[in-house]
C-alpha cells in the first residue's frame, strides 16, 4: 500500500525508537513487574504495523523483508528450547541454572529473563510477519484488479 | 446470594451471544466477530473465577512488592489475600493465541474473498467449476 | 467491595452492549469498531479484578486485532443479504440456546462462589513463590510452574503463523500470468 502523509511519517519516525524501547523494558523486566514476554511482545510487533501502515509495505520490504521475520522468529522457538534443554545442567528440563533468590535484580530470576526475551522474540517477529505478508499481498491484489494505470511490470 | 453466581451468568450471555453470531450470520466477517465474542466471553469467565476481594481497601494483585524481600509474614499476608495467580497465567496465553488464530482466520477470508468476490456464505459454499 | 461489584457490573453491561451491536448492525466497520469497545472492556475488567498483565496484552491484542479487521473490510465490496430467515434454523437455533442454559443452570451449582476461589494449586504455588525467584507471581507460574503450557503455547502460535504465510503465498501465481 502507499504510505501515509508525510506528518505521519515524520511522527512515525520520530515514535518508533520509544514504542520498542517500552517494548524490550516490559519483555525483560517481566519477573519483576506485570508484564512478560507475551505483552512486550505484541506491543513490540504493534510498533513495527505502525512502520508497516505509515510508510507502506514496499519501503518496509526492503529494509526488513519477510525471510528476516521469519528468521528472527525461528531463532526465538529455537532460544527457549535451547534455554530449556541447558536446564540440564542442573537437573532436569526446564530447571534454572542460574542462580535464584528473592530480589529486585534483573539477573536473580534463574531461568525466566531468558525464557521471556525468547517468547518476546518469537511472537513479535511472527505477528509482525504476518501483518507484512498480508500488507503484501493486498497491494498485488490492488494492482493487478485495476489494470489501468499500468505501474506493475 | 444472587451476587455469587451473577457474573458469571453475564459470561454465559455473552457466550450465547457469540453463539447466535455463528449459527445465524451469512456474513463471513460476522462469524468471525462471533468467534471473537465468544474467545472474550471464556476469558472473561477465568479470569473472573480467580477473584477474591479484599478485606478493605484495593483489589490485591500477586505481585510481591521489594520491600517485602525476605519477610516472611509480610509475604504470607500477601498471599493470603490476593487474587489467584493460576487462571491470569492460563489466560495470559490463551489472549495471544486467539490473536493468532484471528489472524489465520482474516488470512482465509481475504482467499475466500479473492477468489469468490464476496464474503456471503451462502454463495460461497456453491461449487465452481 | 461493593463499589468494587458496582464498577464491575457496568463494565460487564456496556460489554454485553457493545456485543449485541457489533453482532447485530449491518455496516461491517462499525461492527468492527464495536469489538474494539468490547475488548477495551475486558481490559477494564481485567484491572479491576486484579490482573494488571491481562489489561496490558488486552490493549495491545486488541488493537492488532482491529487492524487487521478493519484492513479486509474497507474497501471491499459486500454484496451480503442478511434478511433470509427460515423456520428450522430458528428453532434449532432456539433449542441450542435452551441447552447452554439448562447446562449451565446444572453447572452453576456446584460451582464456586464468585468472590471465594477454591486455590488448588494456587496455594502449593504462592507457598513456593519465594523460590522462584521473582516477584510478578503470574510470570513465575507461566515461566517456573508451568513452563511446559508455554512451550505448547509456543508452539501453536508458531503453527498458526506458518498458516498464514502457507496461505498467503503468491509466488506461483505471479508466474503464471
Amino acid at each position: 500500500m502507499r504510505g501515509m502523509t508525510p506528518i505521519v511519517k515524520t511522527i512515525t519516525a520520530l515514535l518508533i525508537g520509544f514504542i520498542m524501547l517500552f517494548g524490550f523494558y516490559v519483555i525483560l523486566t517481566g519477573h519483576l513487574s506485570p508484564g512478560g514476554g507475551f505483552a512486550g511482545g505484541v506491543i513490540c510487533a504493534a510498533g513495527l504495523l505502525l512502520v508497516v501502515l505509515a510508510f507502506g509495505a514496499d519501503t518496509v520490504k526492503e529494509r526488513m523483508g519477510h525471510n528476516m521475520a521469519v528468521l528472527w522468529e525461528g531463532l526465538g522457538a529455537i532460544g527457549f528450547l535451547a534455554v530449556a534443554l541447558l536446564g540440564f545442567i542442573t537437573g532436569t528440563f526446564f530447571a534454572h541454572f542460574v542462580p535464584h533468590n528473592l530480589g529486585v535484580r534483573l539477573f536473580t530470576g534463574g531461568s525466566m529473563p531468558y525464557l521471556n526475551l525468547a517468547i518476546g522474540l518469537k511472537v513479535g517477529a511472527g505477528l509482525f510477519g504476518a501483518f507484512l505478508m498480508l500488507a503484501a499481498f493486498r497491494e498485488a491484489e490492488r494492482g493487478g484488479r485495476d489494470k489501468g494505470e499500468g505501474d506493475r511490470s | 446470594m444472587i451476587h455469587t453466581v451473577l457474573p458469571f451468568v453475564l459470561c454465559v450471555v455473552l457466550f450465547i451471544i457469540g453463539l447466535y453470531a455463528i449459527a445465524v450470520k451469512k456474513n463471513l466477517i460476522k462469524v468471525i466477530i462471533g468467534i471473537i465474542v465468544m474467545h472474550n466471553a471464556v476469558n472473561m469467565f477465568l479470569v473472573l473465577i480467580g477473584f477474591r476481594p479484599p478485606a478493605s481497601g484495593p483489589v490485591i494483585a500477586p505481585i510481591m512488592t521489594p520491600e517485602m524481600g525476605h519477610r516472611d509474614e509480610a509475604v504470607r499476608a500477601l498471599l493470603s489475600h490476593s487474587v489467584d495467580p493460576v487462571p491470569q497465567a492460563l489466560v495470559l496465553t490463551s489472549i495471544v493465541i486467539g490473536l493468532s488464530v484471528v489472524a489465520l482466520m482474516v488470512v482465509m477470508a481475504l482467499r475466500l474473498h479473492q477468489k469468490y468476490g464476496t464474503f456471503d456464505l451462502t454463495q460461497i459454499t456453491r461449487l465452481k467449476g | 467491595m461493593s463499589e468494587t461489584l458496582t464498577l464491575l457490573y457496568g463494565v460487564i453491561a456496556f460489554m454485553l452492549i457493545a456485543a449485541i451491536v457489533a453482532v447485530e448492525t449491518r455496516d461491517l466497520l462499525s461492527s468492527v469498531l464495536c469489538l474494539g469497545a468490547l475488548g477495551f472492556g475486558l481490559a477494564l475488567v481485567d484491572l479491576i479484578v486484579g490482573a494488571p498483565d491481562l489489561a496490558l496484552t488486552q490493549v495491545v491484542v486488541e488493537i492488532f486485532a482491529v487492524v487487521l479487521l478493519i484492513r479486509t473490510v474497507v474497501a471491499r465490496e459486500d454484496t451480503t443479504k442478511e434478511f433470509i430467515r427460515d423456520t428450522p434454523h430458528v428453532a434449532a437455533m432456539g433449542a441450542v440456546i435452551m441447552a447452554i442454559l439448562l447446562g449451565a443452570y446444572l453447572c452453576f451449582q456446584q460451582l464456586t462462589p464468585f468472590g471465594d476461589p477454591p486455590m488448588i494449586m494456587g496455594a502449593s504455588y504462592m507457598r513456593a513463590a519465594q523460590q522462584a525467584g521473582a516477584t510478578n507471581l503470574v510470570t513465575a507460574v507461566l515461566l517456573d510452574f508451568r513452563a511446559y503450557d508455554t512451550l505448547g503455547e509456543a508452539t501453536v502460535i508458531f503453527a498458526a503463523i506458518m498458516g498464514c504465510y502457507a496461505l498467503l503465498r503468491t509466488r506461483g501465481k505471479k508466474e503464471q500470468s
